[in-house]
C-alpha cells in the first residue's frame, strides 16, 4: 500500500478499513469495499448507515480518521481535496438535486464539461463546435433538448434529477457516484432512470445509493448493504434480500 | 481583451448605459467650460465636482456588485480599498505641493515638518512621480485584497464570517491611519492640494477634465466587469454564488475564482478612490470608517445587485438623495432615512430598481429571442447553442 507508483489494486475504487467518527459517533466503522472498473454497484441500507458519509469520503468532503481509499489503484483520495478528486475523474450526484438554478439548462451542462477549469482559460473561453455537440448529445440523452434555454430552477423535480445526471455525463468521469437518483420520481421516470444508468454504465463505473428496491432490482447489479457504517451483506439482490440480518435491520419482516 | 469578449459583453442595456455615461462625460464638462455662466444650460463648477464624486462612488458600487452580485462575496470593507487608492493619489498630490506648503519644505509635506520628522519615510519614495502613484493606486489595494483573499478563501471563510473580517480589516486600517506615526497625516489626513500633473486642482478646466476622466474610468470599469461576467468565468462565479460546494465537485478551484474577482474588484475600488481625492480635495482616515463600506453596499442593494448598471445607478440615486436631504432641515435624520430606504428596498424591491425592471422586461425579451432563434434554426437547419448570451 505504501508504494504509490505501481497499482496497488486492480479496483477502480478501493476502500479498506475506513473509520470516521463525528463527536464520538462512529459514522463509518471498518468499511471495506471494492468496485471493479466498468462495474455498477448498488448501495442500500437504512438511514444513518453511512451511505452519504461514504460518498463524502470518496469525494474529499470528509477526511477519514484511518483507512485506505484508493482511486484507480494509484490515487490516495484521503490526501486530496474536492477539486483535485473531481479533476481525477470522480463525479457526484447529490441526494437533493443540486443544479445551478439561476442558469439555463445548457449553461449547467457547459459548466459541467470536463474542459479547462483554470481562471484564465474560462475568462477567455469561446464556444467551439465539439463542446456544443457534446452538450447537444447530453441534452438528447436526458431528454431536455426542448428545455435547453430554460432556467434550471424552473424545471420539475424529475427533470432536475435528470439534468444533474446529464451534468455527470458532461463531466464524463471514470467513476460516478449517484445518490438517490429516483427519490421523488414517478414510476415511469424511475424506469427511465434505470435505463439511463444502465446506458451510462456501458462506459463508466457507477455507484448508486438508493432506497427504492424495485429500482435496485431493475438495475440487476451487485448489491452492498451497509449498516452502522460497515458492510452487512454483499451479493446479488436475491442473496442480499434473503439475508437474515438485512431483513432485520433494513427490509423489515 | 479579445474582440469576441467585447461583442459578447455588450448587450443592449449595457450599450445604452455606456452611451449615457459617455454623453455625460462629454456634455457636462463642455457645458461647464464653454457656455456663459448666466446660461440656464451651463453646469456650474460646484455641480461638476459633486457629480464627479457620484461617478467615483458609482465605480466603487460597480466593484462591490462584481463580487457580491455575481460571486456572493459580501465585502463590508470595500471602502478600505477605495481609501487606499485615494491615499496613493493623495500622496502624489502632497509631493506636488513642494515649497508652496506652510513650512516651505521642498521634500517633506507640512504634517511631517510639524511632527519634526527629518526625512521622508521610505514608503513615500516615488510618489512624486505620477506614473508611480498611478501604479500604486491599483497595486496597493490589489495586493492587500490578494493577501487577504488568499488567506480567507483558502480557509473557506464565507458568508457572514467573511463580511465580519472585512469590517475588521477596514476598521484596523482606520485605527492605523489615525495615528500620526503611521506617516499619512493622522487625523487630518492629506489635504491643501495644489497641482495635479501641473494643473491647478481648483481650476475649472481641471475639474471638468477630472469629471470626464471619472466617466471614462466608469466606462472602462463597466466594460471590464461586463467582460468578466459574460464570459464562462462569469457563469462559474454565479455557480459559486448559488452552490459553492457543487462547483467544487465539478472540479473548479473555487478559491482561485474568488481570489481573482476579489482582487480585480479591489483594484477598481482603488481607481475610484484615486479619482475621488482630487475632486473633493481631501483624504482622511474617516474614509476607512466601516459605515462608509456598509453605505456602499446599500447603494448596490437599492440599484439591484447582480446587474452592474443597477449598482452604478444606485450609487448616484442614493448619493443624490443624500446631498438633497443632508443640506436641508432634514439633515439630522439622514441616517434614519438611509436605514428606512434599505429596509423598504429589502422588503418591497428585493431585486433593487434595475433588478425589478429586468424581472419585468426579461421574459418579454426572452420570448422574442426564442422566436428569432427558432426561425434562425429553421433557416440553417442546425441548432447550435447560443453561447454568447
Amino acid at each position: 500500500m505504501n508504494v504509490m507508483d505501481t497499482r496497488a489494486t486492480s479496483a477502480m475504487l478501493y476502500l479498506d478499513g475506513v473509520h470516521v467518527s463525528f463527536d464520538g459517533f462512529r459514522a463509518i466503522n471498518n468499511l471495506s469495499l471494492a468496485l471493479e472498473p466498468g462495474e455498477m454497484r448498488a448501495i442500500i441500507g437504512p438511514n444513518g448507515a453511512g451511505k452519504t458519509t461514504m460518498m463524502d469520503i470518496i469525494t474529499g468532503k470528509t477526511r477519514p480518521d484511518e483507512g485506505v481509499v484508493l482511486f484507480d489503484g494509484v490515487a490516495d483520495l484521503t490526501r486530496l481535496d474536492e477539486t483535485r478528486i473531481a479533476e481525477l475523474g470522480i463525479g457526484r450526484k447529490f441526494q437533493k438535486p443540486t443544479v445551478f438554478e439561476s442558469q439555463t439548462v445548457q449553461d449547467n451542462l457547459l459548466l459541467a464539461l470536463n474542459v479547462a477549469h483554470s481562471v484564465r482559460g474560462t475568462l477567455f473561453w469561446r464556444g467551439n463546435r465539439a463542446e456544443a455537440e457534446r452538450i447537444d448529445k447530453v441534452l438528447e440523452t436526458i431528454r431536455l433538448t426542448h428545455a435547453r434555454n430554460r432556467l434550471a430552477g424552473s424545471l420539475s423535480h424529475g427533470q432536475k434529477q435528470w439534468l444533474e445526471i446529464g451534468m455527470l455525463l458532461a463531466q464524463d468521469p471514470k467513476l460516478l457516484l449517484v445518490d438517490e437518483p429516483v427519490a421523488g420520481m414517478t414510476d415511469v421516470e424511475t424506469h427511465q432512470t434505470a435505463e439511463l444508468l444502465k446506458e451510462i454504465n456501458r462506459d463508466h463505473t457507477v455507484m448508486v445509493v438508493e432506497h427504492d428496491m424495485t429500482f435496485v432490482r431493475e438495475l440487476g447489479v451487485k448489491v452492498t448493504c451497509l449498516h452502522d457504517g460497515t458492510v452487512l451483506a454483499e451479493g446479488t439482490i436475491d442473496q442480499v434480500s434473503a439475508n437474515e440480518r438485512v431483513i432485520e435491520v433494513y427490509l423489515g419482516r | 481583451m479579445t474582440p469576441h469578449m467585447l461583442t459578447r459583453s455588450l448587450d443592449r442595456g449595457a450599450t445604452l448605459f455606456l452611451a449615457i455615461v459617455a454623453a455625460c462625460g462629454i456634455l457636462i464638462p463642455l457645458s461647464n467650460l464653454l457656455l456663459p455662466t448666466d446660461s440656464s444650460l451651463q453646469v456650474p463648477t460646484y455641480l461638476v465636482a459633486l457629480w464627479g464624486k457620484y461617478v467615483c462612488y458609482a465605480i466603487l458600487a460597480l466593484s462591490i456588485d462584481l463580487i457580491w452580485g455575481y460571486c456572493g462575496i459580501l465585502s463590508l470593507g470595500h471602502g478600505a480599498f477605495f481609501a487606499l487608492g485615494g491615499y496613493a493619489m493623495g500622496m502624489y498630490l502632497m509631493r506636488q505641493i513642494g515649497t508652496r506648503g506652510v513650512y516651505g519644505n521642498p521634500i517633506l509635506p507640512d504634517f511631517m515638518v510639524f511632527l519634526n520628522w527629518q526625512k521622508l519615510p521610505w514608503y513615500w519614495y516615488g510618489f512624486d512621480m505620477f506614473w508611480f502613484a498611478a501604479l500604486m493606486v491599483v497595486v496597493v489595494p490589489g495586493l492587500l485584497a490578494f493577501c487577504f483573499g488568499w488567506l480567507a478563501f483558502r480557509s473557506r471563510v464565507t458568508g457572514v464570517y467573511l463580511s465580519i473580517i472585512t469590517q475588521a480589516m477596514t476598521y484596523a486600517l482606520l485605527l492605523g491611519f489615525f495615528r500620526n506615526d503611521f506617516g499619512f497625516g493622522g487625523n487630518n489626513g492629506l489635504t491643501d492640494f495644489k497641482d495635479i500633473l501641473g494643473f491647478n486642482v481648483q481650476a475649472e478646466g481641471t475639474r471638468a477634465a477630472l469629471f470626464a476622466l471619472s466617466c471614462l474610468a466608469l466606462i472602462v470599469g463597466f466594460v471590464i466587469c461586463r467582460a468578466i461576467v459574460s464570459s464562462k468565468l462569469g457563469k462559474i462565479l454565479i455557480a459559486i454564488r448559488d452552490a459553492e460546494s457543487r462547483t467544487r465537485f465539478l472540479g473548479y478551484r473555487v478559491e482561485s475564482y474568488k481570489l481573482f474577482v476579489f482582487t480585480v474588484s479591489a483594484c477598481m475600488a482603488g481607481v475610484a478612490g484615486a479619482l475621488y481625492v482630487p475632486q473633493v480635495g481631501i483624504i482622511n482616515p474617516s474614509e476607512f470608517a466601516p459605515g462608509n463600506s456598509i453605505e456602499a453596499v446599500i447603494w448596490v442593494a437599492v440599484g439591484g445587485r447582480g446587474t452592474l448598471v443597477g449598482a452604478a445607478l444606485g450609487a448616484v440615486v442614493v448619493n443624490y438623495a443624500k446631498t438633497v436631504f443632508t443640506s436641508g432641515v432634514l439633515a439630522p435624520y439622514w441616517l434614519f432615512m438611509l436605514g428606512a430606504l434599505f429596509i423598504l428596498v429589502t422588503l418591497l424591491l428585493p431585486r433593487g430598481l434595475v433588478g425589478t425592471f429586468n424581472a419585468w422586461w426579461e421574459p418579454r425579451k426572452a420570448r422574442r429571442a426564442d422566436d428569432n432563434a427558432a426561425s434562425a434554426a429553421r433557416e440553417d437547419g442546425i441548432s447550435a447553442p447560443k453561447m454568447a448570451e
